[in-house]
């Protein structure tokens, strides 16, 4: 029974010890990537890999949700007789919700991996070690402009996401399906507020970008330095963020919209 | 300590837990322009003693100091300029994969030195000369053989002309060209660098040909050092297994376990 | 190597210029910036006795056309009303014996105010208060005046004649 209370302790202690370290590895991370904006060239090599590579699945995943976004939102709002509503049925459950949760949890499966996978792999080949004993810091030289790259390339990544999408419910809802296209428009423009909505949403994204990129690179700095290792840690990359974004979420939505 | 000596361990004694020391109380010293060997069967800590030097582990007793300065006592820019002095061959050639060989060996140039782009290229073609990969130049890692990869993360270890060079296993499968070709570098670099050499290896034969001493070590101490040629005169029986790859000895050739005669049940 | 360094910044550079443009497409067409702020507006006060759901930066409507928002809403500790300010557009003069009501847009819609012009000659200027008011509709006081109308109306002949729309 002691036993039992010890070792609850004992990894209750070694939890908050946990949580303890990733706070500093953040602040630390923080700490470096502003001194790495010196550095641009590392951090536009990165947000290439991190941005750019990123578009293709952002940009057709929008599109696909804007499609089904028009048609959902189509057949619902029609039973109110409401169906002019349907452009801002879309754009506020883009900018609001959809925009920066689902390109975040895309972001953290093929961004977020790429990132754990790519560091695990230079911890186990003891290039992050080799770095240094050449007296370069590897935070500094490999994690850092990863870090400030996702940071810039989530928020675009989001913006692209529901513009895109808006786009795909406008092919669907207009062209196809033959909503009225003024209304479309202008009941949209009166009730997404720029600030309100659109800018939340911005936020909502900065946040989650932190969030994925933090992960991503914590988990792939402390992984085993074996193949079984790195694979272990960017599944744990992909589980984390999704859970952690998801949380967030729910905690910002009812902050910046609860009326809190 | 005399000024002749560059580096030296001194008592030092390090475990990962208190209880189980992975090395204990080892001394040695490194004079000015030799190169030495530390050498042992797997798990015996040299490889630990490296990391000591390279302070990428903590000792829980004893220092090591090289020219002079506690390592362990620097401050993280003490350090970083500390590891500056010292080049480091990691037994795979460690070399960064998204960076080619010429940009390898450019890094710690680059990083450490605000020296101009022509200046820097002629450096590193330099370094490759040296290693005989001038040619090398644009390949990336993953399109050279693991003999060439070490060779280029030894330029690398060059590049800032450091006073201690320390190779970890650099032997290690290797084929009989890449071996003797690692093992005339390892030489010839010292004293054209004026470097002290120390090599984690446990390849007697081609280790012997090209160092002035050697410490050998087995399970945290060093049980013997010399020249090799004191250590091939030596009648310690730990020593003598080693040296001569005797299979049965001190280190048993069997694992414990219940007598044959008692397993089978005869 | 420059070669290489260079299209990588091209490419990233359209990537940036990419998300800015989605950033702008959002803004621009889905969002209501072009009826923003009138930050070169009057300002003037009017109390209510109740605002129902009215809410900072709802419009201020005249013959349907926005001419100004809601600034803000306190409340008047002296006389218990809330105090609305309106800004409006400077483009926009109305006459100093001006009315505003609150009203719904739609069924379920938000409420918005709407200002009818009265037939003074002097105008509107910046800290004036709006005179005439009248408050948005509860929909449980309309019920029970319709209630208590009727039954007034059922008890006697002189008509409950206050069942018209309410109040002050």
């Amino acid at each position: 029974m002691i036993d039992d209370i010890a070792s609850l302790g004992a990894w209750a202690l070694a939890r908050l010890a946990g949580l303890g370290y990733g706070f500093r590895f953040l602040m630390r991370l923080t700490w470096l990537s502003v001194l790495s904006l010196g550095r641009p060239r590392l951090i536009i090599e990165q947000l290439y890999f991190i941005g750019n590579r990123s578009l293709s699945i952002i940009t057709i995943s929008g599109l696909f949700v804007g499609f089904v976004l028009g048609l959902q939102g189509y057949y619902t709002l029609e039973r109110y007789g409401s169906s002019e509503a349907l452009g801002l049925l879309v754009a506020l459950s883009l900018s609001r919700e959809l925009g920066p949760v689902v390109t975040a949890l895309l972001f953290a499966g093929r961004a977020g991996t790429s990132l754990t996978a790519g560091i695990g792999l230079m911890k186990a080949g003891e290039q992050l070690a080799a770095m240094e004993m050449m007296g370069v810091d590897p935070m500094s030289r490999v994690l850092a402009p990863r870090f400030v790259a996702a940071l810039i390339a989530m928020p675009l990544l989001a913006a692209m996401f529901s513009a895109v999408g808006v786009m795909g419910s406008w092919i669907v809802g207009v062209q196809i399906i033959g909503v009225d296209p003024g209304s479309f428009w202008s009941q949209m423009q009166a009730g997404v507020d720029i600030r309100n909505d659109i800018g939340n949403g911005v936020i909502k994204s900065m946040i989650f970008g932190v969030i994925c990129a933090f992960i991503a690179l914590f988990v792939g700095n402390e992984a085993t330095a074996t193949p079984e290792g790195v694979s272990l840690a960017t599944t744990s990359t992909v589980v984390a963020s999704s859970l952690v974004v998801l949380g967030f979420d729910f905690m910002l939505t009812g902050l910046m919209f609860g009326g809190f | 300590m005399d000024n002749d000596t560059f580096l030296s361990v001194e008592s030092l004694s390090f475990g990962y837990t208190a209880d189980r020391l992975i090395l204990k109380n080892i001394n040695m010293r490194f004079r000015r322009g030799s190169v030495v060997a530390l050498m042992g069967g797997s798990g015996c800590g040299k490889t630990t003693v490296l990391r000591a030097i390279g302070a990428q582990v903590r000792p829980s007793r004893g220092r090591v100091m090289l020219d002079g300065v506690d390592v362990h006592g620097l401050d993280r820019a003490g350090l970083a300029a500390a590891r500056r002095k010292m080049g480091m061959l990691f037994q795979h050639g460690a070399l960064f994969t998204d960076l080619n060989v010429y940009e390898n060996v450019a890094f710690p140039l680059r990083e450490h030195t605000e020296l101009p782009s022509a200046m820097i290229r002629d450096l590193v073609l330099m370094k490759l000369h040296a290693v005989g990969l001038r040619g090398a130049s644009r390949l990336m890692p993953s399109e050279i053989s693991g003999g060439m990869a070490r060779r280029v993360a030894l330029a690398r270890s060059i590049a800032l002309d450091p006073p201690l060079l320390m190779y970890d296993e650099p032997f290690a499968g290797l084929d009989p060209i890449s071996l003797g070709t690692i093992a005339h570098l390892i030489r010839n670099l010292n004293s054209a660098l004026g470097a002290t050499t120390m090599l984690v290896t446990h390849d007697v034969a081609e280790t012997f040909r090209i160092v002035d001493y050697a410490y050998v070590m087995a399970a945290g101490e060093v049980i013997g050092e010399g020249t090799p040629e004191e250590l091939m005169a030596s009648s310690d029986p730990r020593v003598t297994q080693f040296l001569e790859g005797r299979s049965d000895g001190p280190v048993p050739f069997h694992y414990p376990a219940t007598p044959i005669a008692q397993e089978l049940g005869l | 190597m420059g070669m290489k360094r260079r299209s990588l910044d091209i490419l990233v550079g359209l990537f940036v210029l990419a998300g800015i443009a989605a950033l702008f497409f959002l803004a621009l067409r889905a969002a209501n910036l072009g009826s923003f702020v009138v930050s070169d507006g009057y300002r003037v006060h009017a109390f209510f006795d109740n605002i129902g759901g009215l809410k900072e930066r709802a419009p201020v409507r005249s013959a349907g056309v926005v001419v100004g928002r809601v600034d803000s809403i306190d409340f008047d500790t002296k006389t218990f009303r809330a105090d609305v300010r309106l800004s409006m557009d400077s483009r926009y003069q109305f006459p100093k014996d001006s009315s505003v009501k609150i009203l719904t847009a739609g069924l379920l819609g938000e409420q918005y105010i709407g200002i009818e012009a009265g037939a003074d000659e002097k105008v509107l200027a910046d800290g004036d208060t709006v005179m005439l008011t009248q408050s948005a509709v509860v929909l449980e006081n309309l019920i029970s005046q319709f209630l208590y109308g009727r039954a007034a109306d059922g008890g006697q002949d002189t008509g409950g004649g206050d069942a018209s729309g309410g109040a002050k």
